[in-house]
């Protein structure tokens, strides 16, 4: 019982952080507050903070109008504003809450941007996307271009480029926009924070590696990224709530109990997995259901790594203010080349002991989704552990086909039970 | 109106036939006889949209363009690669290279044109690992003191490499000399299709499409001076001025379409006056310096002349502005938009624009293809009318 | 007698397969998927059990050493009279229902004749009953559902005018009594169905009164054999609501790997065509799944399109292939889109393109898709093993067969007459393997 008390405790206050943050939006216009609109992977939230301006992610909005079922319509909305059935889904929705009066998440309304801050890290429609805002609101952009590491490392140019950015445009436009001077000390300070709590993220996120594995590294990890990818990196709150989880998921590992999920405590373990691909929000615990109650826990997952990658040993480093947040946004997941991603998800395989690994394709991404049938080739190759393959999409509805993905991850767990049997019981 | 039939008017049927063997050259036999010609030569490939193929002269070496495969080649193993809801380019390009057709190219530059060829440089690498691989990240922050400065030390890593792969460094002196044949070569692309909104039924859009293409196999100082032959001819041509609804064409950057789409377009009553495929090779207006650090003036020219494609984050406003300029510059009536299945920053922009043009009073029509589409009855049917409509107005 | 049973439950047809103690097939049933799955589950098990059965009865008579010719004859009207018997019971069935359904259609609609006609199509269909199975005569389908369905239209359109007797409200009025006759479990009783046929063979086959009686009874102690069924397993399209424990579930890759396993045991790539997916399969040595890739979320290029070409060119499934073989040109098709399918298919006829170019096309177009999905999957080992309902289309096989020499090479390509059962006789095999022991004791 005690360690339901001690989930809870991080539970509401991620919650109760959630609630503060989007009722601080929803009056920021009579309180003359500012905001900065920007994207999770490359996110300058601690700068951002730093001036006091409220950064909002509508790439988080657009996954909280999935989970609530809201998303289909606003999507609708958007196509009947011109928008091809084909292009990413969250643009659509965005747009399709912005056009219905940018009611948030929780009921209240959404301020429209005062600027659009363009981290272009690791996804080109990021950049149609604000430039599709800018239409809407007539809000300036603000580019902050992340050259990619198509070479599958970062060079001095690439990282002196990003750090020339920031200083003579972002900071700038910060400054302007909210009236205070750029204070590298009050940066600094919460770059710290960041980094403890990217120590905690990560013991967290390892946890997964024992077996049983006290936490879902995917379904159960996108709760656990949630403040630190998004307006809350490099707060007091935020450095609470990673302490109280790594707290909680250190008590879990005592008693020897493994991942809770939406349905209840999981059944035992049976099959450990990776998982490549962003979750579908749409149908999140239906998605999660069809894993869980077959004993398939996820063990490490790509997605919980697109705010930063922390398991490989980055840290956000106070005593260098910008050269950090240059070489954070130039590491992000799906800045990352192929190869890299490939190595990723084989590490991750070996690391975590996983039986396999799953890929669920969304439609919306191209990022993520072009040549993960090359990943799934590569990894194979390099682990010797079978990859299974479903489709789905980000916040889109009509491409979530219940009977389809569940074919397809039964098959795999099915698959998997047969190779470790032999076909003894096959 | 009735749809005229357009005839290759003789004299220029020699070129234009060339041209359409070159845009059926799936085996970039071309690019073989080439090499065997110029023994020690190597040949680099790049994808749309945009590439500096300078730096592959500059090297000594020979610029491919790698355009798909229309709708002439069979997808079977690029297929595997890609699931269904991604645009057809990519698979066509992957086909080729595991069919063997594009062993001949010794390296191949990808540009940041979208995420799909960026991720698609990843798997080359994957795949055909012997290769050269480059993903030339273009800079999108437009400020020459940041993405000017950042794109010239690029494109001078790119050279180095490149003369690597050649054995052959590249200098300034060498790479002014490719600026002064490239620049040569997009005066004569540009001259091309001032002469076709001069004079539309001169230049069938179907062998402006041909020229051009023509470049991607060709040596430029060749294709330059076939274009030049052919407008000569084409000028000079009997061909009766004909009136028929003019169109400026949008959304086929990058994945192309196939010839007979082009043509359905002309014979459903539309002169295109200006499009954006094989946008390419009139990537800039000016000419690139020849005076200075070349690598500096490619970096500059870059950020203050690239045209307003949707692959690149452009100031407020300058999209539609553009658009509408060209179409006045061009005497255009309509907009016809066409994009490629799947294809982000087409779709995405397209709204954007369509709203910008609309204002304007600007009529426009819009449909989508892929480079394998094999059926025109339905564009056929929506372009006349279209047609139909500009007349009328 | 101890039996195994396998069920796959399709989207288009529902399959089962009979094994005994020793893994021998020893029947098979198929019919056409319905809203009911249960039923169609029934109806399939059924329909395996009869073939378990005409087969105790063929052997039987081969163990008296009967004379083949006669033997044959003998079975071949014993068959028929069983069949006849089924269709009867079927239509007296959908007589029923039909007669509710249009008595409630004329009593919605004022002055319209709805009654009248549909008596007299039943008439009319009760009157075809017997030529249908009489010797020598092929029917055009397995299924009653659409056997039932061509005569009715026929008869419909005889009797419809557009005022009070609209074709379209004719048909619909089968459309409801089908669905509905379908549901229902309708089997004749031993006399009236194997007993009446065992009568009628028995006359048919002209022997003394002496011999008769003694091939009477051993057909009737074959048809009694108690057939004990020890377990059952279900796959399929529709398996999580076959009515079976969760235990008794598998999945289609892993029936589909093992039944084809089981007919060509060299069998290392397996390719399934059925109506909603596609599936690539590499198997070990043992045919347990090594690997498997299924088709995208989107169904293009699955079984389901060629029935959608085949409604849209008003041709049977069956004929699609053999059609499509007669081409001399065939089209070039690139997109396998099932929502643009008829569209398309238009359009192609609108401009001239003949029939079987078209199909002979869209056949390349399918295979190529296939073949995606098998490079996808880790390509094609030796020997390859094709499955499904598209294995029966020979169009099919020989695009399959030219597309996987130039891109493989040489490989050995099975595909078994029974190739559509490959999923339930994978399930049968489970069931048989994994019976628990106090059952299987």
């Amino acid at each position: 019982m005690n360690t339901t008390v001690m989930k809870d405790r991080s539970q509401e206050r991620q919650k109760r952080m959630l609630a503060d943050y989007f009722k601080r939006l929803a009056v920021s216009r009579e309180n003359g507050w500012k905001n900065v609109y920007t994207f999770v992977p490359g996110n300058l939230t601690e700068l951002i903070l730093s001036f006091d301006l409220l950064p909002v992610l509508p790439e988080i909005n657009a996954l909280q109008s999935g989970m609530r079922k809201k998303s289909g319509a606003f999507i609708q909305e958007a196509e009947k504003a011109g928008h091809s059935e084909d292009v990413c889904a969250y643009v659509k929705s965005d747009l399709g809450m912005l056009r219905g009066g940018n009611i948030g998440p929780t009921g209240e309304p959404l301020p429209s941007p005062d600027l659009l801050l363009l981290s272009y890290t690791g996804c080109f429609t990021f950049m149609k996307w604000f430039e599709i805002l800018r239409e809407e609101t007539g809000a300036p952009t603000l580019m902050l271009h992340v050259p990619f590491q198509g070479e599958g490392r970062v060079t001095r140019e690439m990282r002196d480029y990003v750090i020339r950015q920031l200083k003579t445009e972002v900071i700038p436009a910060l400054e302007k926009l909210s009236g205070k001077a750029y204070d590298e000390s009050r940066l600094a300070e919460m770059l710290a924070r960041s980094r403890a709590m990217e120590d905690d993220l990560v013991h967290v996120l390892e946890s997964a590696k024992r077996k049983p594995s006290p936490i879902d590294g995917y379904f159960a990890a996108v709760y656990y990224i949630g403040p630190i990818f998004s307006a809350f990196r490099g707060t007091e709150d935020a450095q609470h709530y990673y302490r109280e989880l790594r707290e909680e998921v250190d008590a879990r590992i005592a008693q020897g109990i493994g991942p809770m999920t939406p349905d209840g405590p999981m059944p035992p373990e049976k099959f450990r997995l990776v998982v490549e691909g962003p979750p579908a929000w749409t149908h999140f615990n239906e998605l999660w259901r069809m894993f869980h109650a077959e004993g398939a826990v996820i063990v490490a997952s790509t997605y919980t790594k697109v705010g930063g990658v922390y398991d490989d040993g980055f840290r956000h480093d106070p005593s260098d203010p910008l050269g950090t947040l240059a070489d954070y946004c130039l590491g992000c997941y799906t800045n990352r080349s192929m190869q890299d991603r490939v190595n990723m998800i084989a590490r991750y395989v070996k690391d975590y002991d996983a039986d396999g690994f799953m890929i669920n394709s969304v439609k919306s991404c191209n990022s993520f989704s072009a040549g993960q049938l090359l990943i799934l080739r590569e990894v194979e190759r390099l682990t010797g552990r079978p990859g299974g393959f479903f489709e789905s999409d980000l916040v889109d509805p009509r491409y979530f086909s219940a009977a389809n993905i569940k074919n397809r991850v039964e098959s795999y767990l099915q698959m998997l039970d047969q190779r470790r049997t032999g076909g003894a019981s096959a | 109106m009735e749809a005229p039939v357009i005839t290759a008017p003789a004299p220029v049927a020699p070129i234009v036939e060339r041209c359409e063997a070159l845009l059926n050259d799936l085996t970039f036999e071309t690019v073989r006889q080439w090499k065997e010609n110029h023994p020690g030569k190597k040949a680099i490939g790049w994808l749309p949209v945009w590439a500096p193929r300078e730096l592959i002269l500059a090297a000594g070496m020979l610029p491919v363009g790698v355009m798909g495969a229309s709708d002439r080649l069979e997808i079977v193993k690029g297929d595997a690669y890609y699931q269904s809801y991604i645009c057809h380019l990519p698979r066509s390009v992957l086909e080729l290279g595991l069919n063997g057709s594009l062993d001949v190219l010794d390296g191949v530059l990808f540009p940041s044109t979208c995420d799909v060829i960026r991720n698609l440089s990843g798997m080359w690498r994957i795949l055909f690992p012997q290769k050269y691989v480059r993903y030339v990240d273009v800079p999108q922050n437009p400020a020459m003191s940041l993405g000017g400065r950042f794109f010239a030390e690029d494109l001078r890593a790119i050279a180095a490499e490149l003369g690597e792969v050649s054995g052959t460094p590249v200098t300034h002196e060498s790479l002014r000399a490719a600026f002064a044949v490239c620049n040569a070569n997009r005066r004569a692309v540009h001259d091309l299709y001032a002469l076709r909104v001069a004079k539309p039924w001169c230049v069938p859009s179907a062998e402006l499409y041909l020229l051009v293409r023509a470049g991607a196999l060709l040596p430029v100082e060749e294709h330059t001076a076939l274009i030049r032959e052919y407008m000569q001819l084409a000028e000079a041509s009997a061909a009766k001025p004909m009136d028929m609804a003019r169109v400026t064409v949008r959304g086929c950057f990058c994945e192309q379409p196939p010839l007979d789409l082009i043509r359905t377009i002309e014979r459903s009553g539309c002169w295109i006056m200006d499009d954006d495929w094989l946008i390419a090779w009139r990537w800039f207006k000016e000419d690139l310096p020849l005076e200075g650090d070349p690598f500096e003036n490619m970096a500059r020219v870059f950020v203050t002349d690239s045209p307003a494609c949707p692959t690149m984050h452009l100031a407020h406003g300058v999209k539609g502005a553009a658009l509408k300029a060209e179409i006045k510059n061009t005497g255009s009536e309509g907009v016809l938009f066409m994009a490629p299945s799947f294809c982000d920053p087409a779709l995405l922009d397209q709204p954007m624009i369509q709203a910008a043009i609309e204002k304007a009073g600007i009529p426009w029509s819009a449909l989508l293809y892929a480079e394998n589409t094999g059926q025109f009855q339905v564009i056929r049917e929506q372009a006349g009318t279209f047609a139909d409509a500009l007349k009328l107005s | 007698m101890k039996c195994f049973v396998g069920i796959d439950l399709g989207s288009t047809t529902t399959k089962s397969v009979v094994l005994d103690a020793e893994g021998r097939v020893i029947g098979r049933g198929i019919t056409n998927s319905r809203s009911n799955y249960e039923v169609a589950c029934d109806v399939a098990r059924r329909e395996a059990f009869h073939s378990v059965r005409f087969a105790l009865c063929a052997r039987a008579l081969e163990e008296r050493q009967m004379d083949a010719l006669v033997r044959t004859a003998l079975m071949d009207s014993l068959t028929r009279g069983f069949r006849l018997a089924q269709h009867r019971a079927q239509l007296a069935a959908l007589r029923e229902c039909l007669t509710e359904d249009a008595t409630q259609v004329e009593s919605f609609h004022a002055g319209r004749d709805i009654k009248g006609p549909v008596a007299e199509i039943i008439v009319e269909m009760e009157a075809l009953a017997e030529p249908l199975f009489s010797a020598g005569a092929t029917l055009k389908s397995d299924f009653f559902r659409d056997i039932a369905a061509s005569q009715y239209a026929a008869g419909a359109k005889k009797r419809s005018c557009p005022e009070r007797r609209p074709f379209e409200a004719l048909l619909s009025v089968f459309d409801k009594a089908i669905l509905r006759t379908e549901n229902r479990i309708l089997e004749p009783d031993f006399a009236t169905g194997a007993g009446r046929a065992i009568e009628v063979a028995l006359a048919e086959a002209l022997l003394s009164e002496q011999n008769a009686e003694a091939i009477r009874s051993t057909l009737r102690e074959a048809f009694n054999v108690p057939l004990d069924v020890i377990d059952s397993a279900g796959t399929g399209y529709g398996r999580a609501r076959l009515p079976f424990e969760k235990r008794q579930i598998r999945s289609e890759i892993l029936c589909h790997g093992l039944g084809a396993h089981h007919m060509f045991p060299n069998t290392r790539t397996v390719l399934d065509i059925g109506g909603q997916d596609t599936k690539a399969i590499q198997v070990d040595e043992a045919g347990l799944v090594r690997m498997f890739q299924m088709n995208d979320r989107c169904a293009a290029g699955c079984g389901r399109y060629l029935g959608y070409i085949a409604d849209e060119m008003n041709l049977g499934l069956h004929e699609l292939g053999p059609l499509a073989q007669q081409s001399k040109a065939p089209v070039k098709i690139n997109s396998t889109c099932t929502v643009f399918a008829g569209a398309e298919i238009r359009d192609r006829l609108t401009l001239g393109q003949k029939r079987e170019d078209i199909l002979a096309g869209l056949h390349r177009a399918v295979m190529l898709r296939a073949m995606s999905l098998l490079a996808r999957s880790g390509g094609i080992h030796d020997e390859f093993t094709f499955t499904g309902g598209v294995a029966r289309n020979e169009t099919a096989v020989s695009v399959l067969r030219k597309l996987v020499a130039q891109n493989y090479g040489e490989r050995t390509l099975n595909i078994s007459t029974d190739s559509i059962y490959t999923g339930a006789l994978g399930a049968a095999l489970f069931a048989l393997r994994d019976a628990p022991a106090e059952v299987a004791a």
